[in-house]
């Protein structure tokens, strides 16, 4: 794999950090003497994604895929780190600038009952970026464009009177799209955007998102919990265990040939719908509670390669055949052995 | 093993009067599930499949009523119980598991009170003899160091062991089914197949039929012995998990197929079915899945196509019966 150049590179996210502060207020503090508690959601993560391609994550609940989200579209700051849009920071740009940076990228989010305001029309939902940043020389002209971009994700150019309630999940799910188109980006974040459709719906919507980042050269960022998913929209993908990236790989052959134990952990735990009877290794305990998570590498009470290395010293990213892992089983050739006992976690 | 179905469903219609007239959730859906036996119940939401669950264990809430249909649990009618009488299947001779386990919890209760409970509901055993079962049960789902876990409370536990209690609590008075909906749906693909393992597992060694209501058709290939397949409250296609999964039959079941991305095969499409599923208020005459279908013909669109058997399978589509004529 050849290091892309930084033309190639949109975003580029830099030990970014995230921590979120859990603790009683002061004086129940004082008083039960308790410590202050901190979550850190997202534990210095760095990786960069090129123009066009989709760059996944992966990760179950409470690895920190939507906190990333939030942190890179700039809805919550960093406590450390930075993301760098094109190679500008966001955070030090001055308002001016922020706010054309700010049209170049939309977000899609998971429900589409609750990103849609009931009150509004759909016409207005999908003009308000148009009229925000300005793109629009009259009214007659937005609702135009609002036509249009009805139209191009497969909804009738009618229905921008229509309110958000007359329509089913996935139009909703269209509709949502029509107004991330609607500001003209070149960068689509996209949390979980499937997740609550069902999967007919689930595959209209992914089909129509891969053809609109061919037809406007989108690049998207798509968070998802769901591997298969993951595997027929993803270029590159990044894996994350409690707010750390254990393994970021290109797309197919991270399924061909996960690198970090935690990565095939997942892979085998995906319901086989071909009932090839492949075997696989069992799965063992849960994602530790992230006030307190393990020390050293995350992963290591779970994993079945884990040595007293791994307990102390927390892994960086390295070079792989297929991309990057964290991972001293990887680093060191240990992982050539599948260690079969299920070792440790409870 | 008998020739008598353990649970066997018959012609079952749900409805619900509205202000804007009936509707029927759940139109003639027959089906048989054997001892040992794991049934899968796959559908995209509305389609009628917790509705045929909450039927049948005599759970659905007035003003919805089985307007018509039978259910038989070894082979004695159970959908024209008396609330009493109905209250003695549930949990003793049919167990439940939820989706939400977090909801299907008592709060103030802790785990082994609530184990006790039950067990001793269904089962004449003293306080003492009731905790002991309650504890080999915990063991049973997998819950580490059962012992010293038991008398804390739901919130004290992750999702995942949590579902484990609420299938320990569906099992303390050992039914002959269980059914679960969606139990695996709130949680992760690594505890979902944990979750699997146990049921499986447990279903297996005590020989009881399960019903598992879900639209994970990963979950029902892994899990399932046969499959039932819904749309708009009636069953598409019905038949052993592998001949459904890799040579679907209704064309409502190949669209379904085709639409779910697999880990095993490169598709730079999905195939999908264009619109989606009617509201229970405009249920198209004829077959359902008509306006849908690519391969609808004048029939499809006047007569009701009833389920065709062709073997182990029964397929609900005017195609099938053209292909069992010739």
């Amino acid at each position: 794999m050849s290091a892309p150049s930084d033309t190639d590179v949109l975003v580029r996210v830099e030990g970014l950090t995230r921590v979120f502060d859990l603790s009683k207020p002061w004086l129940n503090r004082v008083i039960e003497r308790e410590p202050k508690r901190t979550l850190t959601a997202v534990d210095d993560v760095s990786f960069e994604i090129r123009k066009g391609e989709t760059f996944a994550l992966v990760g179950e609940s409470g690895s920190g895929k939507s906190t990333i989200a939030k942190l890179i579209v700039n809805l919550l700051a960093p406590s450390g780190g930075r993301v760098l849009f094109d190679g500008d920071d966001m955070r030090k740009a001055t308002s001016a600038n922020a706010r054309q940076m700010r049209s170049r990228f939309q977000m899609i989010f998971q429900d589409p009952f609750a990103s849609l305001n009931p009150r509004w029309r759909v016409g207005d939902i999908i003009a308000e970026p148009i009229r925000a940043f300005d793109l629009a020389s009259d009214k007659a002209s937005a609702a135009k464009r609002v036509g249009e971009l009805l139209e191009t994700v497969g909804l009738a150019a009618s229905d921008a009177a229509k309110f958000p309630h007359e329509f089913s999940g996935g139009q909703r799910q269209r509709v949502a799209i029509a107004r991330a188109l609607s500001a003209k980006p070149e960068f689509i974040v996209c949390d979980e955007p499937t997740s609550a459709l069902d999967v007919s719906v689930q595959a209209q919507i992914l089909n129509l998102m891969r053809d609109l980042q061919d037809e406007f050269g989108l690049t998207y960022l798509f968070i998802s919990h769901d591997l298969s998913v993951v595997r027929h929209m993803a270029t590159r993908i990044g894996v994350l265990y409690l707010g750390r990236l254990v393994e970021v790989s290109e797309g197919k052959a991270l399924f061909q040939n996960p690198q970090h134990p935690y990565t095939s952990m997942l892979l085998d735990a995906v319901p086989d719908l071909d009932m090839t009877g492949r075997a696989r290794t069992q799965v063992v305990g849960e994602i530790p509670n992230p006030i307190d998570p393990p020390s050293g590498c995350r992963f290591h009470p779970r994993c079945p390669l884990a040595n007293a290395r791994c307990m102390q010293d927390s892994p960086m990213l390295q070079p792989t055949a297929i991309g990057e892992s964290a991972c001293f089983a990887v680093e060191e050739g240990r992982r050539e052995v599948p260690n079969t006992s299920t070792a440790g976690a409870k | 093993m008998t020739d008598t179905p353990l649970l066997s469903v018959r012609d079952l219609v749900v409805q619900f009067p509205t202000r804007k007239g009936v509707l029927t959730a759940v139109d003639g859906v027959s089906f048989d599930i054997k001892r040992g036996e794991v049934l899968g119940v796959v559908g995209e939401s509305g389609a009628g499949k917790s509705m045929t669950g909450a039927a049948i264990i005599g759970l659905i809430e007035p003003p919805g009523r089985i307007a018509s249909g039978q259910v038989l649990l070894d082979g004695e009618r159970i959908d024209n119980l008396s609330v009493s009488q109905m209250r003695r299947v549930r949990g003793k001779k049919v167990g439940m598991v939820f989706q939400d386990p977090l909801t299907s919890l008592n709060p103030l209760y802790t785990v082994a009170q609530q184990l006790v409970e039950t067990v001793r509901t269904h089962l004449p055993l003293s306080e003492k003899q009731a905790r002991e079962h309650a504890l080999a049960l915990l063991d049973e789902v997998g819950i580490p160091a059962a012992k010293r876990r038991m008398d804390d409370y739901p919130h004290q536990f992750s999702g995942g062991m949590r579902q484990r209690v609420v299938i320990a609590l569906a099992l303390a008075a050992e039914p002959e089914l269980v059914i679960a909906d969606e139990p695996t749906t709130a949680l992760d693909v690594s505890v979902q197949a944990q979750i699997i393992d146990v049921l499986k597992r447990l279903c297996s060694e005590r020989g009881a039929a399960v019903m598992l209501i879900t639209h994970d058709m990963g979950v029902i290939a892994e899990t399932a012995d046969r499959v039932a397949v819904m749309y708009a409250g009636r069953v598409a296609e019905i038949g052993p998990v592998r001949d459904v999964v890799q040579h679907a039959k209704h064309p409502y079941t190949q669209g379904l197929m085709g639409s779910i991305p697999t880990l095993a095969h490169d598709s730079d499409r999905l195939v999908q079915i264009h619109g989606s599923m009617p509201r229970l208020t405009d249920i198209p005459p004829g077959c359902a899945f008509n306006p849908r279908c690519a391969h609808a013909f004048d029939r499809c669109r006047q007569d009701r196509p009833s389920p065709i058997q062709t073997g182990e399978r029964a397929v609900a589509c005017w195609l099938a019966d053209q292909e069992v004529g010739q």
